[in-house]
């Protein structure tokens, strides 16, 4: 791994030099920068050595390397998926969804981390929020651009997937927009377009950084036209906060809506395990849930490969592995009202579909779905499994896995055992279709890579303005004061 | 080189003042300086920072920003052409052979009526915040008269600080009250680190 020169850092002129912000005395607030990393130009000389060091770490290469193949691999397979037809997939009457829509549904609810931790947590004034926004936005765009793939390629005949847009054709047909298939086409679409500009407006500040310390003359044509001639005049400030604010305040009922929709897919069908007035909210509680792991799983080997611990601290993922404690007990609510509600409707096709889900031809399914989800994320209730590095890197993982069979056994279970015992059918697989899944990993994670060597991996001018020398009455004399806006203070030798 | 083998029009002028330009270490020095000159009855004035830096809009005097109102504006159209579209598309109303292209194509589905608003409010809600966001975005854009491809500032090396950790203040040499000697007296005051002119 490349180090981090420190030679060339100005020394933090505040003295705030806490390695440790995992303490829990309400006395005093926790830093959010720790370490030298306290000060404006520590920040930037940081965060900016990610992209301008002259090659990155040997871990990036041999992953991108890995990431790529895999991308490529998807590629082949979606190419002999067209060229051929859907046949190559392993889906029959009445499987018509399998692997291909729970991919859909699993990288949709990938993507709603990076929104949450944009726009809720910043109406919510939750500051820690600018150490990891940028890259959770990021990585929410990339899981959208890899969701987007699968219903385009599911289709059938993809080369007519505009149908799915009202536009003006020559046959005089319009889509109908009674079916919740079209009102997804709406909500991922609009959360895809508002997600990048949310994500580019608040780039615009550090790329004018990257414009503004560049050397080379490509990096500052490149980055010069990207922060858009951004000179950080306060007038543009107050407009930008104002933009910025609003379009939080819109991503926020946004998010919410996403995943709603989406739920509706099944919600309002009459399969059994799939007509549940729970999905909306049960599906939401699930995608942040899942969201939020990829966004530790992420965030651990890029905290220790580009030198960030002094940005995603200890505090971060502590905090972190907390929402996914709530998330993850939301769901496992949910999964116990569906029982419930399966018994007390007094419905047989209810009742038959729960009773097969854990204990019919699939059980192991159902069972990887409701203990991953439901159980294993309650050792976040220990401070230990939060911030040790490798528990928070098994259990989101073990999350992961559990939100994509969750996605699979709503599916699968529910289309292979319907109504009618005459028309059940089984499903599995073919090598196509588990070669597309884990090329789509290829395609998150290549897109990921890139985004770490290329563009500000965290908010700099946001990270920098939660430091308490960003407050205009900070006064470094006043350290320890019970009313300096954010101090850390001094440890005391117990806390030390 | 002489005038008569240059056409005058590309003939690099001679540089101006177009500004005074003055560096703080701190947002705090700022935020004063920012007072005295607001009330020192300047218009044409910045402050440059590296983040928002909290209380300097009341300290400039800014007025609030009307994009607010043109967001809802939009949006408010946004959500009127997404009742429109679907009560359209799918009506028999709207049928017409002489505009097939345009015409609408009425979905009989379940017996369901052709229009109720049920159904339509996902994708009205998704398309009132997919205009809005849009108007958000590249209204930001135009309010702030950007990108732009230079800007005087840009010529001072100093400048290149502001997206890293300096805080600056700029008085533009068109200001009614601008006086290059007085201008720099009164920006002395405000104890910068550096006071520099700005030439275009």
């Amino acid at each position: 791994m490349t180090a981090i020169p420190s030679d060339n850092l100005m020394p933090s002129p505040y003295g705030v030099a806490e390695r440790d912000n995992t303490f829990n005395n309400p006395a005093r607030r926790a830093p959010l920068v720790v370490g030298d990393s306290a000060s404006f130009h520590a920040i930037t000389e940081k965060i900016c050595y990610v992209a301008e060091a002259p090659r990155p770490p040997r871990a990036w290469y041999i992953a991108f390397g890995v990431a790529f193949i895999w991308l490529n691999v998807m590629g082949a397979m979606i190419l002999y998926l067209f060229f051929t037809g859907v046949g190559v997939w392993g889906m029959n009457r009445p499987n018509m969804w399998a692997f291909d829509i729970t991919n859909f549904v699993f990288w949709v609810g990938i993507g709603h981390a990076g929104t949450l931790i944009s726009a809720i947590l910043f109406l919510f004034r939750q500051k820690w929020r600018t150490g990891i926004n940028r890259f959770a936005e990021a990585m929410t765009i990339f899981a959208v651009v890899c969701a987007g793939t699968f219903p385009g390629i599911h289709v059938g005949r993809a080369w007519f997937a505009y149908w799915l847009f009202p536009i003006p054709n020559q046959m005089g047909l319009w889509p109908n927009f009674f079916s919740p298939l079209l009102w997804d086409v709406f909500a991922v679409s609009t959360y895809a377009t508002v997600s990048v500009l949310f994500w580019y407006m608040g780039m615009v500040p550090d790329l004018a950084t990257f414009r503004d310390r560049a050397v080379t003359k490509w990096r500052f044509l490149l980055y010069g036209i990207l922060s858009l001639g951004w000179r950080g005049s306060n007038r543009h400030w107050h407009v930008y906060e104002k933009a910025y604010l609003i379009l939080a305040a819109l991503a926020t009922p946004l998010v919410l809506s996403v995943h709603s929709v989406v739920s509706f897919d099944f919600a309002v069908s009459q399969i059994p395990g799939w007509h549940t007035t729970i999905f909306p909210p049960y599906f939401v509680a699930g995608a942040i849930f899942s969201g939020f792991a990829m966004v530790i799983t992420l965030a651990i080997p890029a905290r220790e490969l580009f030198g960030l611990k002094d940005f995603i601290t200890m505090r971060h993922l502590d905090n972190m592995a907390k929402i996914i404690l709530v998330t993850g007990s939301l769901v496992a609510y949910s999964y116990l009202m569906e029982w419930f509600i399966a018994y007390y409707s007094a419905s047989p096709f209810e009742r038959f579909h729960f009773m097969n889900r854990e204990f019919g031809n699939m059980f192991w399914a159902g069972w990887i779905m409701f203990g991953c989800n439901a159980v294993v994320p309650h050792v976040f209730w220990f401070k230990w499994c939060r911030q040790n590095k490798w528990m928070l890197m098994i259990i989101c993982a073990l999350v992961n896995v559990g939100m994509w069979f969750e996605r699979f056994v709503i599916i699968v279970t529910s289309l292979s055992r319907d109504f009618l015992p005459s028309s059940w059918h089984w499903y599995y697989p073919s090598y196509v279709e588990v070669l597309t899944l884990m090329g789509s990993f290829g395609l998150f994670f290549t897109l990921f890579l890139l985004f770490c060597r290329y563009l500000p991996m965290v908010a700099m001018a946001e990270v920098k303005s939660v430091l308490p020398q960003a407050d205009p009455h900070y006064h470094p004399d006043h350290q320890g004061h019970p009313g300096a806006s954010g101090y850390a203070g001094e440890l005391t030798p117990a806390e030390r | 080189m002489s005038a008569a083998t240059v056409k005058p029009s590309i003939r690099p002028r001679e540089p101006r003042l177009w500004g005074l330009l003055a560096e703080y270490e701190t947002p705090g020095d700022l935020l004063h300086a920012a007072e005295r000159i607001r009330d020192a009855g300047f218009k044409k004035w910045d402050c440059l920072t590296p983040f928002p830096v909290h209380g300097l809009d009341n300290a400039m005097g800014i007025r609030r920003t009307k994009l607010p109102w043109v967001i809802l504006c939009v949006g408010l159209t946004g959500l009127c052409f997404a009742i429109f579209l679907q009560w359209y598309v799918n009506s028999p109303y709207t049928q017409s052979a002489s505009l097939y292209v345009l015409s609408g194509y009425p979905l009989t589905i379940s017996g369901k009526p052709y229009w109720s608003v049920p159904p339509n409010v996902p994708v009205m809600f998704e398309f009132t915040v997919l205009t809005s966001s849009l108007t958000a975005f590249y209204g930001l854009w135009m309010f702030l008269r950007l990108p732009r491809y230079h800007h005087p500032l840009f010529s001072v090396a100093r400048f290149r600080r502001v997206t890293d950790d300096k805080f600056f203040l700029v008085v533009e040499a068109t200001d009614e009250k601008f006086d290059a000697a007085n201008s720099r007296a009164l920006l002395e005051q405000t104890h910068p680190a550096a006071i520099e002119e700005v030439k275009d």
